[in-house]
Order: structure tokens, then sequence, then C-alpha cells
């Protein structure tokens, strides 16, 4: 029995956060000071297995499995894999800087850092879950840590409404995916079922069964990602969470969909996944665009980066859509680069409003003079978001644009005529990249009219970021710096960790 | 099974009912010496005795998975008459110990004694198994419901509460009696064991069956009221509003328990062989039920009302696992102990959940004077203790992990799948969404909701104690939930055989 990494990153937020509680409410310093060296001990640990993790091996290593209700084949398995790793650092990362900038909160700063903390228990979890009820367990752990931060300290105006849209919508989406994941669970042979990834994975489900529960698995996890047209929980809920939320939230919580929907979804259902592919091209390239559209017609600063990361998760399941290497690649680069873009973007987004007090592109410019390190920060997470040579975006993106532009339909039955032609996937490939475009202006809009220009009256003299944002701006933008100039530090990693899904489908 | 005649070793099997007979005497002496005013401990004193009953129960009938009736086939100490005993016997220690610090019945000697009295019958129910004695049962638990439900004698409420409770459980008494009736006359027995082996499967052998297809719609009428499935569930709202609220907490669990109880003995011991024709009405009254009772749940503001329509509701996941029960058995390889322990998991872990969540209600409403959801603002400010089990009890009910209520639903869901039973899973899942709504309605007014006033919330010693099992309880049954699921599945196996 080898140390239990998984269990002691996932595990060890919980612990704090109950030892948080037990403190006394006006010793706030205690409570940030251990929330902040919880957060660290997990970066450091995630980072650890990172760069521990054998490549070569491959596979799911750091393993723990124990029987926990055997009568129904349930284990207690967690371990990880190159695809997983990523998620597991970008959680500990989004969790150190959330804290980092959440250090002003007053109104009840003890019970917020424990939720955060206990919030993030179930993000760690379900990264290394290999057994699916253990995955469902700690999904669902986090509802009401989520639905709690957001009604008590999110903004006053939506927070009732967009808390509870926010988490009706994840648990119905989990509840969807539940329900096809049960039904692969009947569908094993009786005396042998079990919630084992691995197990199901190993089972070859009936191509009639993998086509209609794909669609409930998939499309279940693609609701936590906000697929059109069920993302409008996503805006809604990410604005009026407090800033540290919406990083967690946007930044992490929506790849776990994204996650499950590969992990799961493809991997057990290889034949649905070549069926259904097209189509869901179809419904991703209306994310891309439409919600890119929206978020350049937003006059609030922080609905713009609602509907952009709606615009980006579109791309993530495009590049899922090509099942092919390079977009997979893509995708999983995707979903690391833009959880820390967008757990910037947020932080900056909260840093101003915290400072202004309005979010109303009108009302703000010139925040460059008051907070340099903010503007600076963003225009760095801005070109991640454009896709620019030399950020991460761009190693992300370009994969996945590639990936698309060779992607074919594997499975032809049966679809629209349309669907089918040779053209669809490139023509596909040619209107997503428009959305480059779309998403320069909407950034350049919002770095111009919130950073530059005119700065009004009374903000002359708004204060200055405090040292801990600014040490979170320069670790968030710094890893896309890093990722998008030496991109070799992530994707053989990733790629390494998409091999059982192209065996799954038959390449690779 | 095997009948044997009765023999003095007999008796250890009725430790339990022995223990509450004794417990009901020294209450009854109890209260003719106390002063007034030392008449909370009272509550203490059945507290004790339901606890010494519960060890009784935990020492002498623990039983072999192969069990025989005994009594001559009057009872069966089996398993599943094990499960539902522990069940009922820790539903009435809770109860006793909510009621301490109810105002009027607390103080009250015949609460506690009756209340003792309805147990005994409701532990007769589990454990019957010829219908003489399985009526006897059920009137002896229900009479002492009525008379429980109308105690507070100064509120017209609680008057009509019992009332309403009376009348319409004395007309589906009757039904379900007639049911007995047909069954005993054209079977020539009531041991359960021999009807069942008589009456065979649908279409085969010498009962006819249009008779026998009668006598379950009755059974299925009489019982559908007592564990109140749609549509006979009008009586729940307005029974358990009036009712004072220890007696709404104990009718909503233990009263439901017992109900299902009975249905799953008459159902798989008689009927197994009409399985096709009940287990579709059955389903369809999951479907019903919880569908009904969510839709309705979400309408009320008060939490009486509320929490009675979502016991309703919780009754509709419960059909939903025995409705799975017969395409499992006919399966061949997986047994339908499955679907039933399922059941009998749901039923053990919303009885702690429920318990809890009315304990925390019976107490702030000692302080309100009233069951409006709006008293319960800023309660977590006021009082984090009591918000904390309320928000382990709703999150539990609305099927939030780590909580037992998550396992319970995918237990449920887990067999109606295994069952070909998807679209009821489908159901199943669109309820749960719809109950955790107005879950999170409550626990937003708890937790984000501003004070009223300045009242405190006291909490008495052994009222904390038991609001801290139930809590602890949920949370460790949900998850360590492998030793109740193997309690739960031998129950459902004696269930069955």
């Amino acid at each position: 029995m080898t140390f239990p990494f998984l269990s002691v990153i996932t595990f060890a937020p919980l612990v704090a956060g109950l030892g948080i509680l037990l403190l006394p409410p006006e010793r706030k310093d205690a409570a940030r000071t251990t929330a902040l060296v919880t957060a660290a001990f997990t970066v450091l640990l995630s980072g650890y297995l990172y760069f521990a993790y054998d490549q070569a091996a491959g596979g799911f290593q750091f393993v723990e499995d124990v029987a926990w209700i055997p009568q129904l084949g349930i284990r207690y398995h967690m371990g990880v894999d190159g695809f997983s790793l990523p998620m597991l650092l970008l959680t500990g990362i989004v969790l150190l800087t959330g804290v980092m900038i959440s250090w002003g909160i007053e109104d009840r700063a003890r019970e917020y850092m424990a939720f955060f903390l206990i919030l993030s228990v179930g993000v760690f979890g379900v990264f290394a879950a290999l057994d699916l009820f253990l995955f469902f367990f700690l999904l669902e752990i986090a509802v009401f840590p989520k639905f709690l931060m957001i009604v008590v300290w999110g903004y006053p105006k939506t927070r009732e409404y967009g808390g509870m849209k926010l988490t009706l919508y994840l648990f119905l989406a989990s509840l969807v995916a539940l329900v096809g994941v049960l039904a692969l669970y009947a569908a094993l042979p009786a005396g042998a079922r079990s919630f084992g990834l691995l197990d199901m994975a190993a089972a070859n489900f009936s191509p009639e069964l993998q086509r209609w529960a794909f669609p409930l698995i998939f499309g279940g996890f693609a609701i936590m990602g906000a697929i059109f047209p069920l993302h409008s929980w996503a805006p809604d809920g990410h604005v009026a969470a407090p800033t540290a939320i919406s990083m967690m939230l946007a930044g992490v919580e929506m790849k776990i969909g994204m996650y499950a929907a590969l992990r799961i979804g493809v991997y057990l259902l290889p034949e649905g996944a070549k069926f259904w592919a097209p189509v869901i091209v179809a419904f991703a390239l209306v994310n891309v665009i439409y919600a890119a559209y929206i978020a350049l017609i937003q006059k609030d600063f922080k609905y713009i980066i609602g509907f952009s990361s709606v615009s980006h998760m579109g791309l993530v399941m495009l590049g899922f859509a090509t099942l092919n290497p390079l977009g997979l690649t893509g995708a999983g680069l995707q979903m690391f680069s833009h959880g820390v873009m967008t757990a910037l973007f947020f932080s900056i987004v909260g840093m101003v409003y915290d400072r202004a007090h309005t979010r109303q592109l009108p009302e703000l410019g010139g925040m460059m003079q008051r907070m340099p390190w903010a503007g600076i920060a963003f225009l760095v997470g801005g070109f991640t978001s454009m896709g620019m040579p030399g950020f991460s975006g761009f190693v992300a993106e370009i994969p996945i644009y590639m990936g698309l532009w060779q992607g074919v339909a594997l499975d032809p039955l049966n679809l629209p005529g349309f669907m089918t032609t040779p053209w669809f996937f490139p023509l596909a490939a040619i209107i997503s990249a428009l959305s480059i475009v779309i998403t320069a202006a909407y950034i350049l809009l919002a770095v111009r009219r919130v950073f530059f220009g005119q700065l009004p009256a009374q903000f002359a003299d708004l204060p200055d970021v405090s040292a801990l944002d600014k040490t979170a701006l320069v670790l968030l933008s710094g890893l896309m710096i890093v990722v998008g100039l030496y991109p070799a530090i992530m994707a053989p990693l990733v790629e390494s960790g998409i091999q059982p899904v192209l065996q799954a489908l038959g390449g690779g | 099974m095997n009948i044997q005649p009765f023999e003095p070793s007999h008796i250890l099997a009725l430790a339990p009912e022995i223990v509450l007979v004794i417990s009901a005497a020294v209450i009854m002496l109890a209260d003719v010496n106390r002063g007034r005013e030392r008449k909370r401990e009272l509550g203490v004193v059945a507290a004790l005795g339901f606890g010494a009953a519960l060890i009784a129960g935990l020492l002498f009938t623990l039983p072999a998975l192969t069990a025989d009736g005994q009594f001559g086939g009057m009872v069966r100490n089996d398993t599943a008459a094990f499960a539902f005993r522990i069940l009922f016997l820790f539903a009435g220690l809770m109860t006793a110990l909510i009621a301490t610090d109810s105002p009027v019945i607390g103080k009250e000697g015949e609460f506690y004694l009756v209340l003792t009295g309805s147990v005994i019958g409701m532990n007769f129910m589990a454990l019957s198994t010829d219908l003489v004695m399985l009526y006897l049962a059920i009137e002896a638990s229900s009479i002492a419901l009525y008379a429980l439900a109308g105690s507070l004698r100064e509120s017209d409420k609680s008057a009509e509460s019992g009332l309403k409770y009376f009348l319409f459980g004395a007309f589906t008494s009757t039904v379900l009696l007639y049911g007995f009736s047909l069954l005993y006359g054209f079977t020539g027995s009531t041991n359960l064991f021999e009807i069942g082996a008589v009456i065979g499967q649908a279409g085969v052998g010498g009962v006819p069956t249009q008779p026998v297809i009668l006598a379950l719609l009755m059974v299925l009428i009489g019982l559908g009221f007592k564990v109140s499935a749609v549509p006979f569930h009008f009586w729940a709202p307005d029974v358990y509003e009036g009712a004072p609220t220890p007696i709404t907490a104990f009718l909503s669990v233990a009263s439901k328990a017992a109900g299902f109880a009975v249905l799953l003995r008459l159902l798989l011991t008689i009927f197994p062989g009409y399985g096709a024709i009940w287990t579709g009405i059955i389903a369809a009254l999951a479907l019903l039920t919880m569908t009904v009772g969510n839709l309705l749940a979400m309408q009320q503001r008060n939490i009486k009302r509320l929490l009675a329509y979502s016991s309703i509701a919780q009754a509709g996941y419960i059909l939903l696992g025995l409705a799975a029960y017969y395409n499992l058995n006919t399966d061949g390889n997986v047994g339908g102990e499955h679907a039933i322990g399922a059941v009998v998991y749901y039923l053990g872990m919303y009885t702690l959940t429920n318990l809890v969540a009315f304990g925390v209600i019976v107490l702030v409403s000692r302080v309100t004077g009233s069951d409006e959801i709006a008293d319960f603002s800023g309660l977590s400010r006021k009082s984090p203790g009591l918000a904390l089990a309320m928000l382990v009890a709703l999150l539990s009910l609305g099927g939030i992990p780590p909580l037992a209520g998550f396992f319970g639903k995918l237990y449920l869901f887990a067999a109606a799948a295994e069952a070909n039973l998807l679209w009821l899973v489908i159901a199943g899942a669109v309820n749960a969404l719809v109950a955790l709504y107005y879950y999170l309605i409550v626990l937003k007014v708890i937790y984000l909701g501003q004070p009223k006033d300045e009242a405190t919330f006291p909490v008495s010693r052994p009222y904390a104690f038991a609001l801290w099992i139930g809590s602890l309880g949920v949370i460790l049954v949900g998850v360590i939930a492998g030793p109740f699921v193997q309690i739960a599945q031998a129950a459902g196996t004696n269930f069955i055989r």
C-alpha cells in the first residue's frame, strides 16, 4: 500500500474546512491562513503528482482501491492519468488563488473560507474517482456549498435567482448523466454488476445501448459544461456568485462536465460517440459563435466573461467531437488553459468591482492608471483567449481547429444528410475559427473601455490591488505564458491520457 | 416455512414487546405517583423503555436466515421482522425524546403510554404471519395513533386531525378486512404462507383468479392508505398539520414503515404469483405518488404541511423499489431481494432523517408558536446547531451525499434500472430535482434570512442527544452503507422466502 496521495489531496480541504468552522468567529485571520496553507498544500501535492507521474508507463497511477459497498459492486477506487492530472493541478491553483483574492471578505469570513474549502473536496475528488458511484458521490457533495456561497455572499441583486438556477441546472445535469450510468450498470450481466469505470469500459456495450445512452451521459455532462441551449445557468450563476466561487465554478466546475463527458461518455460508449459526433459539432458551434456574439454586446463586465466561458467550452466540445488525437489533445489543453484564464478574468472583474463598485462598461475607464497589475494580467488573459501564439490558448485551440478540419463522420447511420458529407467538419472548422475574430473584438472592447480611456473623476484615488492579489495574478498569467511558450510541459502528458479513449474508439 | 407449535423458547423471540409492556406499566404507575411539575421525566422513562426494548431486540431476536413460524405460525421472527422492529423501537425512542419538550403533551402520562402501545402494535405488524394476528396488530397500532393525533384537547385542528384520521382509517381498515375474509374464504387458512401456497400462480391451480385479484386490490387500498400513497393520501396533510408535532413525526415514519412492512409481507408471501398484475399497479402508484407529493409540496408555506407532502413523495420512491421486485425475481439470476433490500434501506434512512427534521421543527415552533416556514428565518445565526441538523435532514431527504438519502435513492434507482423500469427511474430523477428545489427554499430561509427577533431556542439535554444521534446517524448510514445494506438485503430475502 503506497501513500494515499489522492485521498489526502481530496480530503485535506474537508478536514481543514471543518477545523476552521470550530474556530471562534472573530479569529478571521486564523481562518484565512489555514485556508491558504491548505490550498498551498494541495497545489504542492498535485504538482508533485504531476511531475512524478510516469508517462512511459502510462495508465492510472497512484491508485487506491478498497471495497466499499460490495452488494452493489461499489469500490473506493481512485487513480489519475495524464488527462486528469492537469485538472487536479488546475483545481489546486484555482483554490489557492481564490483564497488569496478573497482575503478582504469580512462578512462571516470563517464560514466563507470553510465552505470554499469544502466545495473543493468534491472537485478534487471527481478528477481522481475511478468508480462511478464515488464520482457522483463526490460531485454532489458540492451541491450545497455552492448554493450556500452564492446566496449568502453573492451579488445581492441576483444571488437568489442565480444561485438557485445554477444549483438546479447542475443537479439536473448530474441526474441526466446518472440515469445514463444506471442504464449501463443494469446492462452489465447480473452478478457482475459494478460501478467501476474500468469494469464498464471492458464490458463492450451493445451498439444500440450505446446510441441511446450516449446522449444521456454526454448530454448530461455537457449541460455542466454549459452546452447550448442549456447554457444560460452559467452566465447568470457565475455573475451572481462571489469572485472566488465564480473562479471555481467557471474555472473548474465546468471542466468537470467536460472531463466526465470524455472520461465516462466517450470512453465507455465509443460507438455512441461516433454516431453522435456530428450532432455535438452542430450544438457546440452554436456555443462558440452565439455565446461569443452575446459577450460582444454585453454592457456588464462580468457577463462578458460569463459568456466568454460558454463560448470557450464550445471549443472543448468541438475538440471532443473530432474523436481524433489532435482534437482530443487540444481539448484537454483547452480545459486547463481556459480554467486558468477564466479564473484570472473573474478575479480581475472582482478586483475592479470591489474598488469601483460598478461593473457597467460605460461607467468604467482608465483603470490601467490605478491598477496596472490587473490591467496587464487582463491583457495576458485576453491574448490567451484570442489564441495568440506564445500563450496557452494558442497551443490548445490550433489542434482543435486542425483536428476538426481532419474530422469525418465515423458512423453516418441515420443522421441528416448534410452532417455526413465530407465538407461538414471542415466547414465547422472554418465557422468556429470565426469566433477568434469575435473574441478579439469583445476582449479588446473590454480592455479599451475598462482599462484605457478617460479615468472617471470619482475613481481618481482608487487603491491599487493588494500584494496577495498581485501574487495571484502573476501565478495565473505566468501559467498561461509557461504553457504557451513551452507546451511540452503539458501536451505529451495529455496525449498519454487520451490513449485509452482512442483505443476504445478503435484508433490510437 | 416450517410451522412450530408453541414452545417456551419462543417467548424469547418476543423479548422487546415484553419489555415494552413492562415499560407501559411503569409509565402508568409513575404517572399516578408524580406531581404535575415532574411529569416531563415521564418522557425520559418512556425513552428508556424503548431503549431497553431496543437492546433486548438486538440481544435476543437476531434471527437466522431460515426462520420458522413460531407460536403455531402466528408470528415469524425473521430478519425482515427484526429490521422493522428495530426501526419502530428507534422511532419510538426518538419520538419520546422529542416529546419531552413539547407543550401540553410532553407532560401527559397517557401520551407516552399510548405511544408505547402503538409501537407494540407495529412490532406485531412486522412479526405476524397470520391474518387474524395481523389484523389485530394493525388495529392495535392504528387506534392508538387516532387517539395520539387528537391528543391536543384545546386545539380544534388536533381534534379535526384525530377524527379525520379515525374516519379514513376505519373505512380503509374495513376494506382491508374484507380482503382478508375473501382470502380466508377461498383458501380455508389464515396462515399467510399456507394461503400463498394454495393461491400459487395466476390462472394456475384451484383458486379462481377473480376473487384473488379482488382481495389483492382491497389489500392495496387498505395499505395504500397506511403508507399514504396517492390517491389514498388525502388524509395525510390535514392530519399531519393538526396532530402534535412529535406525533406527526411518528406518523410520517413509523406508521408509514409499518404499512410498508405489511404490504411487503402480504404481496411477497400471498401474491408472488400475481406479481405481473401488481407490479403495474405499484409502478403507477409510485409515479403518481412521487409526482403529486412533490408538486404539492412546492406550494406549501407551512413546514409541517411541506414535510407531509414530502413524505407522500418519499412513499412514491419506496414504491418504485417495490415495483422493481417482480421483474428482478423473474430475471432468474438476480434475486428480488435487491429491490426489497433497497426498500428496507430507504425506509430506515428515511425514518432517521425525518425524525431529525421534525425534532428541529418541534423546538422552533415551541418558541415561535407557529409552523410557518418564514419563522425559520435567520435560524443559522440564532442557533447554528439546529440549523445544521435541519440542513442534514433536508439535504438527506433531497438525496445529496454524503447523507443517507443519496445512497438510498441511488439504490432504489439502480434496482429499478436493473428491472428494466428506466422510465420510472427518469420519473424519479425529475422528482428528485423538484424536491431539491423546495428543500433549498427552506434552507435559503434558514441561512439567508435575517432573524426577526431576539428569541433563542433553548435545547434540553435529552433533546440535544436525540438530534445528535439522528444527524450523525444520517451521515454514518450514508457513508458506511455496506453493513446496513447487508441487513436490508437479508430482510428482503426473508420477505421473499
